[in-house]
């Protein structure tokens, strides 16, 4: 059992929970995640670590409720406890430790792109952030990422920093000159975005791939997204990869897959309805 | 009871099982075998010559003392059969209802070289489930604790075994699980139908009342590395299974309704999916193609079958005799209605425009030349070329070994496949540390899994000794 210590509203429908997990406050690194699941018969859903903190022994979970098991998380509330939380899962995060790093987060990845930022600079990198949301109040983790460098807020509305996408931020850095290394995290079509953006720059860039996973640990195959023309699991063999070489078209299709079913699910109060789970 | 004649035993049938009708359990999780009727045991077990020399045991690979837990179902004394039972074998409830039995005790038994050899799966399950509910008739004893503290990583057969067996002799046991229930295959590949849940819960239970502490969501290579296992504790045992699902490695099979044999029963049996109410996803087609011969693909077409599915077709490479699979599963495959395409290898999925699988592409195959494993090898024949229309396909061709841990260890040494390498006691190449199961056999069996198990504890055993000794 992993109790809720903390819990604050980041923007609308972003949460963030310190949850006790004291062996995964000390050994997790950037670039890794959790397998949790609430309770009895919910689903195991994987999380990124976005921050721990070894001294309470508690790791910061940040969570965008979009469907009926994210929504579930975030309806508790401190000294309620998570029944299993699995981890540290997938790959730590490949860092350089000088030089110019842009980190980018769309939407929630800004917060897994949060531990990223930290780590860069901790090993000793330059960290700029550009981060996004549609208007002000969707910006979230932009204090802590102030810490560690220069941030660039961009907001659909404008409302808030500047006017525009991240991609726009990101493509005057680039152009700018001088820029290392690339973190892109969050939406696929943002991901894909600036990946193409880079490209022609010829600055590697690291995404951080979310498809469906069950396990975690490389046992069912659910996780397969394409890179550079292979099959890989995304919870063993990443869950970051070369954003030049990743098939996004894949990515994007097969989380469709569940989109009836959880659609459904979602739409119903737990337990109480069964339509359309056997539609497809 | 008085005795019966040789000639008395010899003239008793053996008996059936019953069983659900298959038009009925074919829609539903419950049990397919109900489980034989006392006088229907006590029968059965009267078929049994008591050999002398039973040639039965040979078959077993635990060594279970059959003709003596036999004897005393015979006698009517269901606790003696019980204690007897469980001596020799942890986890009877299982082993009698998934050990591949036509290959291996009863194959060896003299009644089958004339007639059907007698039903020692049946009958050990009836016992063990005789003793599932009467636990307050059977007391097992606990050796003096030795201070001795072992880690097992796995919660399959192979790890639960060598626990109990640690366990019983004294030592402290840790299991750790990466999964967040344990049991391993029996819990997340063998479906409900065949193996229920509440058995196996109920079995890992009287591990627990014996000492052994089961410690789940904890990934060995990652929460702990093995090394720092090898430090806390005296001895290591790894029994991690071969979790590590295989692919075809043709076109279409990343298209949307594609799965891996272990996913699909992940969510259908772990995660209960099979549940309407259970919140884990799984697609439930109207048509399914299972690729596959072994008792992974008889499970996958089956459970797809009772998830709804009006047609399921079992796509194999050989023929009918070349599978792998237990006799009684594709038996009650072929009862419930699936549908068998052998000689037959699948050389794409098909999709539709929204990349959803619409069929699996196959050739017709015809048996040439045995090869090196004795069985005839299939070649395909050119220009024979087929679709089974399908909205589902499921990879039932077995897994490998997972090499999460392995590869965080590199001190272990690996043969070609990625399997553990042990000496004849179970050590791997790091003194202490132990291995045993699917990860040194390859994808094998449960009561394989078990006896390395047994077989292991005992070397631990020994090995803790010899240490303590050398360290005086
Ligand atoms: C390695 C990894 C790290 C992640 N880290 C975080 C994190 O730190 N914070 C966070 O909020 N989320 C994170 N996610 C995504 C999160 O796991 C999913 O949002 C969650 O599983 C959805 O479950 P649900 O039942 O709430 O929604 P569902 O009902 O399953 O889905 C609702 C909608 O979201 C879509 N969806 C389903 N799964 C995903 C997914 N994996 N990614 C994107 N969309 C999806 C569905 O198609 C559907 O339209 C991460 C995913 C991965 C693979
Ligand atoms: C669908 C299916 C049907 C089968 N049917 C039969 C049958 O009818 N009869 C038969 O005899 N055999 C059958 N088998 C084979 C049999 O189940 C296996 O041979 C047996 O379970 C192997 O036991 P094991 O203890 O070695 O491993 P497993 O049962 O695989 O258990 C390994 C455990 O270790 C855990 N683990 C893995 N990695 C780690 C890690 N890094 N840290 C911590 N824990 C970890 C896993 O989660 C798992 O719980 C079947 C297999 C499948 C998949
Ligand atoms: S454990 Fe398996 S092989 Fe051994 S006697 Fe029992 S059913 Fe037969
Ligand atoms: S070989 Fe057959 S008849 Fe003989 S003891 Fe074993 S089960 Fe009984
Ligand atoms: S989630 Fe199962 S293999 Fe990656």
């Amino acid at each position: 059992m992993h109790k809720i210590v903390a819990k604050a509203q980041l923007s609308p429908n972003v949460t963030r929970l310190d949850v006790e997990a004291p062996r995964l406050a000390e050994i997790r690194r950037a670039g890794q995640f959790v397998i949790v699941r609430r309770g009895e018969g919910s689903e195991r859903i994987p999380l990124t670590i976005a921050d721990s903190n070894s001294a309470s022994g508690t790791i910061t979970l940040i969570i965008q409720a979009v469907g009926r098991s994210t929504r579930e998380l975030v309806a508790m509330e401190p000294g309620e406890a998570i029944q299993d939380v699995a981890g540290p899962l997938g790959h730590p995060t490949e860092l350089i430790s000088s030089g110019h790093a842009v980190c980018v987060g769309g939407g929630v990845g800004t917060a897994v792109v949060h531990p990223i930022a930290q780590a860069l600079r901790r090993a000793g990198a330059r960290v700029t952030s550009v981060i996004g949301g549609r208007s002000r109040e969707w910006v979230i983790m932009e204090p802590e990422l102030r810490l560690l460098g220069e941030v660039v807020v961009c907001t659909d509305d404008g409302s808030y920093g500047r006017k525009g996408f991240v991609t726009e931020a990101t493509r005057e850095l680039l152009a700018a000159g001088g820029v290392d290394i690339v973190y892109a995290i969050g939406p696929v079509p943002m991901m894909r975005a600036i990946a193409n953006l880079t490209r022609p720059f010829g600055v590697r860039t690291i995404v951080s791939l979310n498809p469906v996973m069950v396990d975690g640990t490389g046992m069912c195959g659910g996780c397969r997204v394409g890179v550079g023309n292979e099959t890989k699991f995304a919870c063993v063999d990443g869950p970051e990869f070369d954003g030049h070489l990743v098939d996004f078209d894949l990515l994007s299709d097969r989380l469709t897959t569940y989109r009836e079913l959880e659609q459904a699910a979602t739409a119903c109060a737990p337990g109480a309805c069964r339509v359309g789970l056997n539609k497809i | 009871m008085s005795k019966i004649t040789v000639k008395e035993r010899l003239k008793i049938n053996r008996q059936t099982m019953p069983e659900q009708l298959a038009t009925i359990r074919n829609a539903n999780f419950a049990e397919v075998n109900l489980g034989l009727p006392e006088q229907v045991a006590i029968m059965e077990a009267q078929r049994c010559l008591q050999c002398k020399e039973p040639k039965c045991m040979s078959g077993c690979p635990v060594n279970v003392n059959i003709s003596q837990f036999i004897d005393f179902v015979a006698q009517g004394n269901m606790p003696a059969a019980a204690l007897s039972l469980l001596g020799d074998n942890a986890l009877p409830a299982v082993t009698g209802r998934v050990c591949p039995q036509e290959t291996q005790c009863e194959c060896e038994c003299v009644r089958g070289f004339k007639g059907l050899p007698v039903a020692i799966g049946y009958l050990e399950r009836y016992v063990a489930d005789w003793a599932r509910g009467h636990e307050d008739q059977l007391s097992t004893s606990v050796a003096a604790p030795t201070g001795k503290k072992i880690a097992v990583i796995g919660s399959g057969p192979a790890g639960l075994t060598a626990a109990g067996e640690l366990a019983k002799l004294g030592h402290a046991v840790t299991v750790y699980e990466a999964l967040h229930q344990p049991g391993g295959v029996l819990v997340y590949g063998i479906p409900e139908f065949r193996l229920p849940k509440a058995i196996v819960a109920q079995e890992i239970e009287r591990l627990q009342r014996l000492g052994v502490k089961i410690e789940c969501n904890i990934i060995v290579g990652r929460t702990y590395t093995l090394p720092e296992l090898k430090e806390r504790f005296d001895a290591v045992f790894i029994a991690n299974g071969a979790g590590l699902p295989t692919f075809m490695n043709i076109p279409g099979e990343n298209l949307k309704g594609v799965y891996s044999a272990n996913e699909y029963l992940t969510r259908v049996n772990l995660m209960a999916a099979y549940d309407p109410d259970a919140q884990t996803p799984v697609l439930r087609p109207a048509r399914a193609a299972v690729v596959g011969g072994g008792n992974v693909a008889m499970d996958a077409a089956r459970t797809a079958k009772r998830m709804g599915a009006q047609r399921v077709a079992i796509v194999y490479r050989r023929g009918k005799a070349e599978m792998p699979a237990r006799a009684e599963e594709v038996h009650h495959a072929e009862q419930e209605g699936i549908e068998f395409e052998l000689l037959s290898l699948p050389v794409e999925i098909l999709g539709s425009e929204n990349r959803w699988v619409t069929g699996l592409k196959c050739l017709r195959m015809q048996l040439g030349e045995p090869d090196a494993s004795g069985r005839c090898r299939p070649e395909p024949i050119p220009g024979s070329e087929f679709v089974v229309e399908c909205d589902m396909v499921i990879s039932a061709l077995g897994s490998r070994a997972n090499p999460l841990l392995t590869h965080t260890c590199p001190d272990l040494k690996l043969d070609k496949r990625g399997n553990i390498m042990v000496d004849d006691k179970g050590m791997t190449s790091i003194p202490g540390v132990f291995a045993g199961g699917d990860i040194v056999r390859g994808a094998a069996t449960v009561i394989l899994a078990m006896g390395d198990g047994k077989n292991t504890a005992k070397a631990i055993n020994d090995y803790l000794r010899i240490v303590q000794v050398s360290r005086i």
